[in-house]
């Protein structure tokens, strides 16, 4: 049974289609004249541009960080295009209607209506196409609630005070070498501001997709809960099938005022390369949030995509009594590698952190989870608790663990269990006599083996989530 | 229902069967006893076709069909059902989803309509009853910390809930007291229906006592050395396997 579960996964990738849409694509290569370009192209304020300057500056002093369990070549950062956009976006549509069409059917083929009588009651979505942010639904309707969700170069313009107040407090320019990168060159992203006492009244949700050849994407994504708050958003990605690897570098700074609650979802299925490890995305991520007194953030994340991820949605837990928890379901097949987990800085008293991971490995895989707990000497009654499980499908791939835990505090407790199992034969077996095929079976025993974090994901997005795991799972036992 | 002519079968390139006969017609209750060792588990396995036990000869006719040659879902889906000796544990899948998905394979295998949630739920309660399994068990991982008795009664609920046509039971009853050896017993009992056969593995003539069986096959050796009705059970159980003689006794050890 083994050798079956063994048969290369060689799924077909359902979002690889490529759209024909004329774009304008930055020539590849970056200085400080290529950054002064995009700044120019979003007509920004001479603060921001300065602000790009110096992260490009730090970076250019900075070096691509190798610790990582993952692998693969360099990436020449001159190659790469660092602005594309559909050209029908020059003069922003005002309105539905006037978007290029066939991008709608992009959406809509990667089934995301962004017609907004067809949508799902209670989600509004922003849809990034390469680097701008294509139409953004129900933004009235937000309005009302005083609720700010609109393009990031947008919020520029028409916030600046919010952005310059937020923006690079939570993940410094400099933080890392792909921060300090995506600080200097960002071209959109998402921006949400939830106004003091104020329950967002739907579900908020973005939707990546990388179309260009070459080209990089360099979201940012700012989220800004202020007191008493509550927030839900969503983030999905997917990307055409390419022969090359393509860079996405994206930062996501959560702020979590008193008393306020963001929850964030993300279902990564940006393109795996195949089953030779022939191209796919090289997805290096910087998700960070800050909890201020009482607040609590929640990051849940599917990840099923992507050649190489290296990606650790952190808390600060900074304010006394605040919650972080983080969810993590990671499946990787073929020649994937993933380097993911989270970091909990508690430096406030009473704070708590939940940490579930959940890797599961099969083809030629590599899946590592990494995690930092850090105990400040001010985290009096700090507790937090970590499961961090492994399933192996097959025998080729491989699952590690790299847990770092650091007590500064003698009142704080850290709990760490780990388990590492297999999709046993004798678990194929009882299914098959079951009646149940092969691809079922895994499919099944893979989702329970998820549960805990499904159940921490908006509804939708469970079912969503199941489901991507069953066709990423599709071939992988015969 | 079901014909063993002449099987030979190899695990491990260990030769366990070495030319079994048996012929099932419907509706029948065949026990099959011996020593341990003997090959008895070895016959279920082979039937329901888990991998790694090689047949080297002879044929299995089920239900006109040649049962060898099938998958091992297929089999299940024509009605072959195997209540394991160990089950094993699925966690986070719960006995009501695992069921689910089963009972409507083989729903679909039969050209039907797949149950609604709720007319499941109502079957799946009633066969819960019949066991007398807690209903919350539904709500659990697919026999995930149940006790040794309550995975033999969970297999015995999907039994009921998969209305096979043939049930091989792998040692039902080991490891259970006489209080849920007299469950099981029941359960089987109330599945009699004229039609369904069933293929009992015993090591024990005491759950014969409650499941009366037509035929009771003596299996040593890899071979079914005699065959006889319900009185044949209650000899070895007086006798012991040692009439077999000590070349098979010996050999059934080893």
């Amino acid at each position: 049974m083994s050798e079956q579960i063994d048969q290369a996964l060689s799924r077909k990738y359902d979002a690889g289609f490529v759209s024909d849409i004329e774009s304008e694509t930055f020539p590849i290569g970056l200085d400080e004249d290529v950054i002064q370009r995009i700044s120019a192209m979003k007509g920004e304020p001479e603060w921001m541009l300065e602000w790009r300057l110096r992260a490009y500056r730090s970076w250019l002093t900075m070096e691509e960080p190798e610790w990582a369990h993952v692998h693969y070549p360099k990436i020449d950062y001159q190659a790469i295009s660092y602005y594309s956009a559909p050209k029908s976006m020059k003069d922003k549509p005002k309105s539905l209607d006037e978007v290029d069409p066939e991008l709608l059917r992009t959406y809509e083929k990667l089934g995301i209506p962004l017609h907004e009588q067809e949508m799902l009651a209670g989600v509004a979505v922003d849809a990034v196409f390469d680097s701008v942010s294509v139409v953004t639904t129900f933004r009235s309707k937000l309005e009302e609630a005083g609720v700010i969700f609109c393009p990031i170069s947008e919020a520029v313009h028409k916030y600046p005070e919010l952005v310059k107040k937020y923006l690079g407090t939570v993940v410094p320019r400099s933080d890392n070498y792909f921060a300090a990168l995506n600080s200097a060159v960002f071209t959109d992203g998402s921006f949400v501001y939830i106004p003091k006492g104020v329950r967002c009244p739907m579900e908020l949700s973005t939707y990546f997709r990388i179309n260009e050849q070459n080209t990089g994407q360099f979201e940012r994504t700012l989220i800004v809960a202020d007191e008493g708050s509550y927030v839900s958003y969503l983030e999905g990605c997917t990307a055409p099938q390419r022969d090359e690897n393509q860079l996405h570098a994206a930062v996501v700074e959560l702020v979590a005022m008193d008393d306020a609650q963001i929850k964030y979802s993300t279902v990564q299925n940006w393109y795996p390369g195949d089953e030779n490890g022939k191209g796919g995305i090289y997805n290096f991520v910087t998700k960070r949030g800050i909890c201020h007194t009482n607040a609590k953030i929640s990051w849940t994340q599917v990840e099923t995509g992507s050649a190489v991820t290296w990606k650790y949605p952190s808390c600060i837990l900074k304010g006394d009594n605040s919650v972080g928890e983080f969810y993590s379901v990671a499946l990787t097949r073929g020649r994937q590698q993933a380097d993911t987990g989270t970091k909990m800085i508690h430096l406030g008293k009473n704070t708590k952190s939940t940490i579930i991971s959940k890797g599961i490995s099969a083809g030629n895989s590599n899946n590592a989870y990494r995690g930092l707990v850090q105990m400040g000497p001010k985290a009096d009654g700090a507790r937090n608790f970590t499961e961090c499980d492994s399933l192996l499908i097959g025998d080729r791939c491989g699952a590690h663990t790299f847990p770092y835990i650091e007590s500064r505090n003698p009142s704080a407790i850290v709990e760490h269990e780990a388990t590492t199992s297999k999709v046993s034969d004798d678990q194929l077996f009882l299914c098959k006599q079951r009646g149940l095929d092969a691809e079922k079976a895994v499919s099944m025993i893979v989702n329970g083996f998820c549960k805990e974090v499904f159940r921490e994901l908006p509804m939708e997005f469970a079912v969503e989530a199941g489901k991507l795991l069953e066709i990423s799972l599709e071939g992988s036992v015969g | 229902m079901l014909k063993i002519q002449n099987l030979h079968a190899s695990v491990e390139q260990k030769h366990i069967l070495k030319g079994l006969n048996l012929d099932i017609k419907p509706g029948e209750v065949h026990a099959i006893m011996g020593p341990n060792g003997a090959g008895k588990s070895t016959l279920g396995y082979i039937l329901s076709g888990r991998e790694g036990y090689e047949v080297s000869e002879g044929s299995v006719d089920f239900q006109g069909e040649d049962l060898l040659e099938m998958e091992i879902e297929d089999r299940a889906r024509k009605g072959l059902f195997l209540a394991f000796q160990y089950p094993v544990e699925i966690p986070g899948v719960s006995n009501m989803e695992f069921m689910k998905e089963s009972v409507n394979a083989m729903r679909e295998q039969r050209g039907e309509e797949p149950l609604s949630a709720a007319e499941f739920l109502k079957k799946a309660k009633e066969a819960c009853k019949q066991v007398q399994l807690p209903l919350d068990f539904l709500k659990r991982g697919v026999n995930e910390g149940f006790s040794g008795g309550e995975k033999k009664r969970n297999e015995l609920m999907q039994m009921i809930l998969l209305e096979p046509t043939l049930c091989i039971l792998d040692e039902s009853d080991s490891g259970l007291d006489i209080d849920a050896l007299q469950v099981v017993a029941n359960g089987v009992n109330s599945q009699r229906d004229g039609k369904r056969s069933f293929i009992v593995i015993t090591h024990y003539q005491r759950l014969l006592d409650y499941i009366e069986p037509d035929h009771v096959h003596i299996l040593a050796n890899g071979k079914v050395v005699k065959s006889g009705d319900a009185s044949l059970a209650k000899e070895v159980e007086k006798e012991g396997y040692a009439f077999l003689g000590q070349d098979n006794a010996e050999e059934a050890g080893a």
